[in-house]
């Protein structure tokens, strides 16, 4: 059965259980509410003031210190680095990663798909096999070969070594695959070269793909955790996620409303760029990852 | 699968793939080697001469009732993040695939936290169980439970797995949502026409369909729960009160980074590396078997 029928068989029973989307509606809210709880609670606490916090009067709604928070977060946060500054480092990485994945996985993936060349399965083998072991796994030998490389607190020690993997290169495979032969045939007839080929038809049919490539990994980069941890001690290159965790250090003394302000901060963008691509993102995370 | 018509070319597919070959040949598979390596190598007390000593770390380390307990933590977490991920992703999905008004917009708002990382997370649930400032630690304190889980190590645990949980909970409903979309209606259909009831239906033949969805997704919340979930940990725990939150991966951190102990951390590099390669090769039996079904 094809999916047009599918999809014609479910809008031609429509409310056919109809006496239980009371329960889909109670299930549904209870859902978005649990999700949603932690992130209000953040968002109304970022605009009071420490001692409010301080004194656990969880506030569920807005105060007047919104203003003063994100102001003093931005330009000075607590542990001596502004969240300005971490916010710049988290977005030169998670673009740089996101870029650079898909530029490399792009060309390696047309080249395995469009020539034959000998080595041609050791090299999708190598790359395919990075698949297995997540960067949390091999972390300190990764560490000594960026230090011996002198990339420690550098940018590029931060971003290469992430972008290592073949999730994106999996999927221009895959889909370079279901290009029609007739059109390499045609490029072919009219004289044009591989380069060509790639840039004038391959590139523009690829933009769903890269679109939804870029948000998974701009969110994948943005969030990583252990990885900037060891090799981004430095605060020129301090990431949020990393710099808000922290501010957390000693309890004693945490400037909890601050702490909240940044977490509002540090979610925002991963957040916006999910929200503005849903369609594109989904449609790639389910295809990228089966 | 192959293409049919390919171009020619000598030099040109290898510059193509050696920006991609290059990053992983310095970065994948040097350090991969070096950790096994290393893994086989023991350090003197003032790290200046090295000797071979074969399995004796790996022997060391499944000795340490420490590792052991570890170990079983580390079960404990991914068993319970998996279930609580898997289990409420599936019934929001159930629920949303239904043809109900707003069915879009409830798909948006469950959809989001898949941008949160997991040390954020853990974070947002700081102020839900912190015991002073959060919302639901202090009114258990207030309702004569006594609650903080910096104290009590079986609630750390719980709160670790809930932060850890509710943050792959989208991820699991974006897969289960697309699986059951891909369902035939017709079946359920002819179900409902023989008269079986709706959760009858769900559990004969739902459930069955979407088994493999199901499947791929288990092995995704294990290999999370074991290495991601580093961040959710470090922000709320540290891996304590004593050692109770404390995961395999977390241990290899405090053996590198704190102790420095480069033989014994790569040992449980090596162990950890098994324990992926071992999930993902029976992913990929698993998923073979199943294409035909």
């Amino acid at each position: 059965m094809s999916t047009t029928d599918a999809r014609a068989a479910r809008t031609a029973a429509p409310g056919r259980e109809g006496g239980t989307d009371w329960l889909a509606h109670a299930v549904l809210l209870l859902g978005t509410v649990l999700f949603a709880l932690p992130l209000w609670i953040v968002l109304m606490g970022s605009s009071h003031d420490a001692a409010t916090i301080g004194r656990g009067e969880v506030p569920l709604l807005p105060g007047p210190h919104a203003a003063e928070n994100y102001a003093a977060a931005w330009s000075r946060g607590t542990t001596g680095v502004p969240v300005a500054r971490m916010l710049w480092n988290s977005t030169v990485m998670a673009l740089c990663v996101a870029v650079g994945k898909i530029a490399i996985s792009i060309l390696s993936a047309y080249a395995v798909v469009f020539f034959r060349f000998p080595g041609r399965n050791l090299v999708f083998w190598s790359i395919f096999i990075t698949l297995m072991l997540p960067v949390e796994v091999r972390i300190f030998p990764t560490f000594k070969v960026v230090s011996d490389l002198g990339l420690v607190n550098t940018y590029a020690g931060l971003i290469v070594p992430i972008i290592a993997s073949a999730t994106a290169t999996l999927l221009f495979r895959q889909f370079f695959l279901t290009i029609p032969d007739e059109f390499v045939e045609a490029a072919k007839m009219d004289g044009a070269g591989p380069l060509r080929f790639f840039r004038d038809v391959v590139l523009p049919l690829s933009r769903t793909n890269m679109a939804a490539l870029f948000v998974i990994l701009f969110v994948y980069g943005w969030n990583q955790y252990l990885w900037p941890l060891l090799v981004a001690t430095s605060e020129d290159v301090e990431t949020v996620v990393i710099g808000m965790v922290k501010m957390i250090g000693s309890e004693s003394n945490t400037d909890w409303s601050l702490v909240m302000t940044t977490c509002v901060l540090a979610l925002l963008p991963p957040v916006a760029v999910v929200l503005l691509m849903q369609r594109w993102f989904v449609k790639g995370l389910t295809e990228t990852e089966k | 699968m192959e293409r049919k018509t390919v171009f020619k070319g000598r030099l040109l597919p290898y510059l193509l793939v050696a920006p991609q070959l290059l990053i992983t040949i310095v970065f994948f598979f040097w350090p991969a080697g070096q950790a096994v390596w290393f893994a086989f190598l023991r350090q003197d007390a003032f790290g200046i001469r090295t000797s071979f000593v074969g399995l004796e770390n790996f022997q060391d380390l499944f000795a340490d009732p420490l590792y052991l307990e570890t170990l079983r933590n580390t079960l404990v977490f991914a068993a319970g993040v998996s279930c609580i991920a898997l289990g409420t992703a599936l019934l929001l999905a159930v629920m949303a695939d239904r043809q109900i008004r707003g069915a879009g917009l409830y798909r948006t708002l469950l959809v989001w936290p898949y941008a949160i990382a997991p040390a954020i997370a853990a974070v947002l649930w700081i102020f839900l169980f912190h015991p002073q400032i959060g919302m639901l630690g202090r009114a258990l304190n207030g309702a004569g439970i006594p609650f903080d889980y910096k104290l009590n190590g079986n609630q750390a645990m719980l709160v670790v797995i809930l932060a850890a949980a509710w943050k792959q909970v989208s991820y699991n409903f974006i897969f289960f949502l697309a699986g059951l979309q891909s369902i035939p209606k017709s079946v359920l259909e002819a179900a409902a026409i023989d008269g079986a009831r709706p959760a009858y239906r769900f559990w004969t033949v739902t459930f069955p369909l979407l088994s493999p969805t199901t499947f791929f997704l288990l092995v995704v919340n294990l290999v999370y729960a074991f290495f991601e979930t580093f961040g959710v940990i470090d922000a709320l725990t540290k891996g304590g009160p004593g050692r109770a939150t404390e995961t395999l991966i977390y241990r290899a951190y405090i053996d590198g980074r704190v102790n420095l102990d480069l033989g014994m951390s790569s040992a449980q590099s090596v162990v950890l590396m098994l324990v992926v390669i071992l999930l993902t090769a029976v992913q990929f039996r698993f998923i073979e078997r199943r294409v035909h079904y």
